[in-house]
């Protein structure tokens, strides 16, 4: 599959950066609006299959390497799993403490900023991160796979 | 209070068009008409966050499967169903349909928040301290991910999961021993 028409291509690589930023704000501001890290990330991923609907497979493939996606979804992981242990190291309260909270309270000088919630966008970012990687990932690997419905007549 | 009454019959209408059509493009499209009169009916009922993940989650899957569905010749159903299976299905829906009479006579009316009834449930702790507490503007942002924030732990468990498996069973090297078992 090579991809579509010329007016397809054009018009969505001229929104794809719209996309992409939508999805980043949707995460980033996920604390304060609705929205948040699942929502954000399945956007970023329907970014990666509008480019792949009009592009083909092999541009998103040089655009986003396999390996590259896989050490995002990883990283998204970790990064969760980090959040989550700081707070069983720093606050002595447990897992998924909110240890940075204390200096963003309501009331303070940071109310309603973007930086106000303590790792709430830490591991929204973490979450947007994850869920955008596994769904790209997992697009991309139902697309490789071509079972050949037709029988042995390709062969 | 008629809007939702409206969707809902919308929905039905598309649930029994997607099971009994014999085309397999009208059925996926009238699973995606499912998805958004759910999403317009979360829309509604003031849920926003779950709104936007729902339209975005049904886009994403209802393109997947569109795309499944052009890029293979079998596009229709073919064969008649089977009587045992009618009869299984029927029996199951039925006893499910018992169990939600049950359920939904606990249930506060249609519209009206069970924390307005209990007193002391736990969504009201989170809707009194939630902002105190997290700092976070957004109650669902703030549950979700410090008051339970292993659900969310566990969720990303499960998508890592299903990339694992769909990386395990769709591999090239399957396709490979199918073909020609040593």
């Amino acid at each position: 599959m090579k991809g579509m028409t010329v007016i397809v291509k054009t018009i969505s690589s001229w929104v794809k950066v719209l996309i992409f930023l939508f999805g980043i704000y949707i995460i980033l501001f996920g604390h304060l609006t609705p929205g948040g890290g699942f929502a954000g990330g399945v956007i970023l991923a329907s970014c990666y299959v509008l480019l792949m609907l009009a592009f083909g497979r092999e541009f998103v493939e040089n655009n986003l390497p396999l390996p590259v996606a896989s050490k995002l979804d990883c990283l998204g992981a970790l990064l969760f799993a980090v959040v989550a242990v700081c707070g069983l190291l720093y606050g002595a309260a447990g897992f998924f403490w909110n240890f940075i909270h204390q200096k963003y309270l309501v009331g303070t000088d940071y109310e309603f900023n973007l930086v106000s919630a303590g790792t709430i966008p830490l591991s929204n970012i973490a979450i947007g991160l994850k869920v955008g990687a596994s769904l790209f990932l997992v697009i991309l690997v139902l697309s490789m796979f071509r079972p050949d419905m037709s029988g042995k007549k390709e062969e | 209070m008629a809007i939702f009454y409206i969707l809902l019959l919308f929905i039905i209408i598309a649930a029994i068009i997607a099971v009994e059509t014999r085309y397999l493009l009208s059925a996926v499209i009238c699973v995606g008409a499912i998805g958004f009169g759910a999403s317009l009916m979360f829309l509604f009922l003031r849920a926003p966050d779950i709104a936007i993940t729902q339209i975005v989650v049904e886009v994403l899957g209802l393109i997947i499967l569109i795309r499944a569905c052009l890029s293979r010749e079998l596009t229709f159903i073919s064969g008649d169903r089977e009587f045992f299976a009618v009869v299984v299905s029927v029996v199951i829906v039925f006893a499910i349909f018992l169990a939600g009479v049950k359920l939904l006579e606990t249930l506060p009316d249609f519209g009206t928040a069970i924390f307005a009834e209990i007193p002391d449930a736990a969504s009201q702790t989170y809707i009194e301290k939630g902002l105190q507490e997290t700092g976070a503007a957004n109650l669902v942002a703030s549950v979700i991910l410090d008051f339970r924030a292993y659900d969310t732990l566990g969720e990303a468990t499960v998508l890592f999961t299903s990339i694992i498996g769909a990386t395990v069973i769709l591999r090239k090297k399957t396709k490979k021993l199918l073909e020609d078992p040593e």
